[in-house]
């Protein structure tokens, strides 16, 4: 079998229905043009507030798909808001963490009880830390792309995640969210700055498959708890 | 899956008897429904993403080879590989032959329909290999060797007590005494057994909600995370997509996304939303080592060009059939193939054939509200019509319709006979009903009777009556 199968085939069945050959260049050429313009469509203006709304909104989302938000100060608080986190709700003190910078330059020390590894999550651990991208205030949307310093199991495989996520990449609409990935990243592989996985995760894990009834934590986590870092002066 | 379609109308008889069925949809339509009804009010700009969201599919699908091209090239840039496949066979063939130079055993599944189109759990067993479905309300269904009822929500038509007596049947791993208080058991069971599947399977079938051009991604949109976990934790990821499903760009994927959520679940956004490109890149320490794309046409490039084009805009909310009157009444096995509802009816015949789906474009009442709710704003019951036209064009409409259709077209081009007998009718019956205003039994509508009474007329004709009130009038 041709490696790729009916590539030829396919695209001659579409050309052929739609009653025409393959694009003129000047045609293709407007095309690669909208590719790049990439344009928007109509943005809700529910997300189009000052700062501080902003912030409002991403966090009244946030509890609103059952997720929960504490906000701190400044990095420093973020070790002491996580063993205050895991004592509240009765979990053991000890997580995965991605091997995030921002992360490993937080005062884990002045938490000698908090045992925390580094790495990608194993199906035996049971609280994850990740390293947010940005959030997303529309829905109360967190975007987790994943990079050597920040796997996508963080994401999955236990059953409490935490995400700590600075207030200043909180942004309103999805399409914003694309644009900091679009400026911020590039990738050594493709050229472009799309990186290999990006999720976009709204609240826990869920399921309404048994008589419509909704319960959390299906198959990926069942509490979800982001930790805001308000480094952001505008929102103040 | 062998299409049992053909036969319909007793499939829908079983299914009006079914008590637990009926049960089930009681349950699940207003559910569906409100919670659309609130999401959609909760958004002003819902109607002008709709409008967006129509020229968007429209734009891409008049350019949908070069859009395939683009995409295409862009995953093998990603070091992905993009199987094209023209059938069914050719796809599960591609799927078997990354299964066996994987040395798979197990594979998990995430939810897709594509997968159910092409039959792939029956060939894979067949072949040796286990799949194993990880939504849900897949798993359920998959344990009582039936097909998905609903396109996003499979097993609606389950009870509680369906799924205790399976998971009973099925996990004898598990104590057989143990009690389950609540729904939530039920969940926490299934949860541990599909963990270790999860992490034993050697690949990861996933369906693909969208795939986008200009970055060579597939898009999946779960609440569970059961497709998440299918596509990172294996060392090989397949992804099945048809060919309709491409968009150009990250923000023409936002608005379609702002739609989908809205008119299936009533949700603003689903949980997971999860764009995958190539496989596992250098320095990443999960995800998996291959990246694969069996790209499906199976039929639907024909639909270009022809009055069906429209509903290669589907994105698969099944808000058609959550609105829908019939579907309401008998749930989504009588159609008897994998796409039910109103776009099924559209669809079905298509793929295949209207010799063999006859029944469903005719399964509708023309209310309108399929299109109404459609966020992408097919016109479904027009291309019903259009079905209709064609069983018609082709002899398969049966003898006893065809005839009466033949006598009442007779009646409709000679409009003084029409007149004629109408009145007659409307007197003779309006004389035989005027005690009670209805009838009980009526002889030649005893498939009407049956179910209900037939009102009597009032023993005149519009047109008569219409006439006499312009007289009065002038």
């Amino acid at each position: 079998m041709n490696p790729s199968g009916d590539r030829a085939l396919v695209l001659a069945a579409i050309r052929r229905n739609l009653g025409r050959g393959p694009l003129p260049a000047d045609q293709a050429a407007l095309l690669h043009a909208r590719l790049g313009a990439h344009p928007r469509g109509p943005i809700p203006a529910r997300s189009r507030l000052p700062r501080a709304g902003q912030l409002a909104l991403f966090a009244a989302n946030i509890e609103k798909e059952f997720g929960t938000i504490v906000r701190v100060a400044d990095p420093a608080a973020v070790p002491e808001a996580i063993a205050d986190y895991l004592a509240q709700q009765n979990l053991p003190s000890a997580l995965v963490m991605s091997p995030h910078p921002e992360l490993a330059a937080l005062p884990w020390a002045e938490r000698p009880l908090l045992r925390v590894r580094t790495g990608r999550a194993e199906a035996s651990d049971v609280v994850s830390l990740q390293h947010g991208f940005a959030g997303v205030a529309e829905t109360g949307t967190l975007m987790l792309p994943s990079a050597p310093d920040r796997p996508t199991t963080l994401n999955l495989l236990a059953e409490t995640a935490i995400v700590m996520l600075r207030a200043s990449r909180v942004v309103g609409a999805y399409e914003e969210a694309w644009d900091l990935l679009r400026t911020e990243r590039r990738d050594a592989l493709t050229g472009g700055f799309m990186p290999r996985n990006v999720m976009l995760v709204t609240g826990p894990s869920r399921s309404a498959d048994i008589e419509q009834s909704l319960e959390l934590g299906a198959h990926g986590p069942r509490r979800l708890h982001v930790v805001l870092v308000d480094d952001d002066e505008a929102a103040a | 899956m062998l299409p049992t379609s053909p036969a319909f109308k007793k499939n829908a008889r079983a299914a009006l008897a079914d008590a637990g069925l009926q049960r089930a949809l009681e349950r699940t339509k207003p559910h569906f429904q409100q919670r659309r009804a609130a999401a959609v009010a909760a958004l002003p700009e819902f109607e002008a993403l709709r409008e967006r969201g129509r020229e968007i599919k429209n734009h891409t699908l008049a350019n949908l080879d070069f859009y395939l091209e683009t995409w295409a090239d862009n995953v093998a840039r990603a070091g992905g590989e993009v199987h094209w496949c023209a059938t069914a066979s050719d796809a599960r063939e591609a799927v078997l032959g990354i299964c066996r130079r994987a040395g798979a055993r197990i594979v998990t599944k995430g939810k897709s329909m594509v997968s159910e189109e092409i039959g792939i759990n029956e060939f894979l067993e067949a072949n040796g290999i286990t799949p194993v479905e990880t939504d849900l309300g897949e798993y359920i269904i998959q344990l009582g060797h039936e097909p998905p009822s609903h396109i996003i929500a499979p097993a609606f038509h389950l009870n509680r007590e369906d799924w205790e007596a399976r998971f009973r049947k099925a996990h004898t791993d598990l104590p057989a005494d143990r009690v389950f208080r609540e729904r939530r058991d039920i969940l926490t069971e299934a949860r541990g057994e599909l963990r270790q599947r999860f992490l034993a399977a050697d690949v990861g079938i996933t369906g693909a909600n969208f795939l986008i051009a200009e970055t060579g991604s597939s898009v999946i949109v779960t609440n569970e995370g059961n497709g998440d976990l299918t596509q990172t934790l294996p060392k090989v990821h397949i992804v099945l997509a048809s060919i309709e499903k491409l968009v150009p760009t990250l923000e023409d994927a936002s608005v379609l996304l702002r739609l989908l959520a809205r008119s299936a679940t009533g949700q603003d956004f689903s949980v997971y939303t999860t764009f995958s490109t190539g496989p596992r890149r250098a320095g990443d320490l999960d995800g998996p080592e291959q990246y694969h794309v069996v790209l499906l046409d199976n039929g639907r490039s024909a639909m270009l060009g022809t009055e069906f084009q429209d509903m290669l805009r589907c994105i698969r909310c099944a808000a058609c059939m959550n609105h829908c009157p019939v579907y309401g009444a008998v749930g989504g096995h009588a159609y008897g193939w994998v796409y039910p509802g109103p776009m099924g009816a559209v669809l079905t015949p298509t793929l295949i054939g209207i010799d063999k789906a006859a029944n469903l474009p005719n399964a509708s009442t023309f209310c309108g509200r399929c299109e109404s709710v459609c966020p992408m704003k097919i016109p479904l019951p027009a291309m019903m019509r259009h079905w209709r036209e064609r069983e018609f064009e082709r002899h398969l409409t049966p003898h006893f319709a065809r005839r009466n259709l033949g006598l009442w077209a007779w009646f409709a081009r000679r409009p003084a006979a029409y007149r004629l007998a109408t009145r007659a009718a409307a007197l003779a019956l309006g004389l035989l009903g005027r005690r009670s205003g209805r009838f009980r039994h009526l002889p030649l509508a005893g498939a009407w009777t049956r179910g209900r009474d037939l009102p009597a007329p009032e023993g005149q004709t519009f047109f008569a009556r219409y006439a006499r009130e312009s007289r009065k009038a002038r």
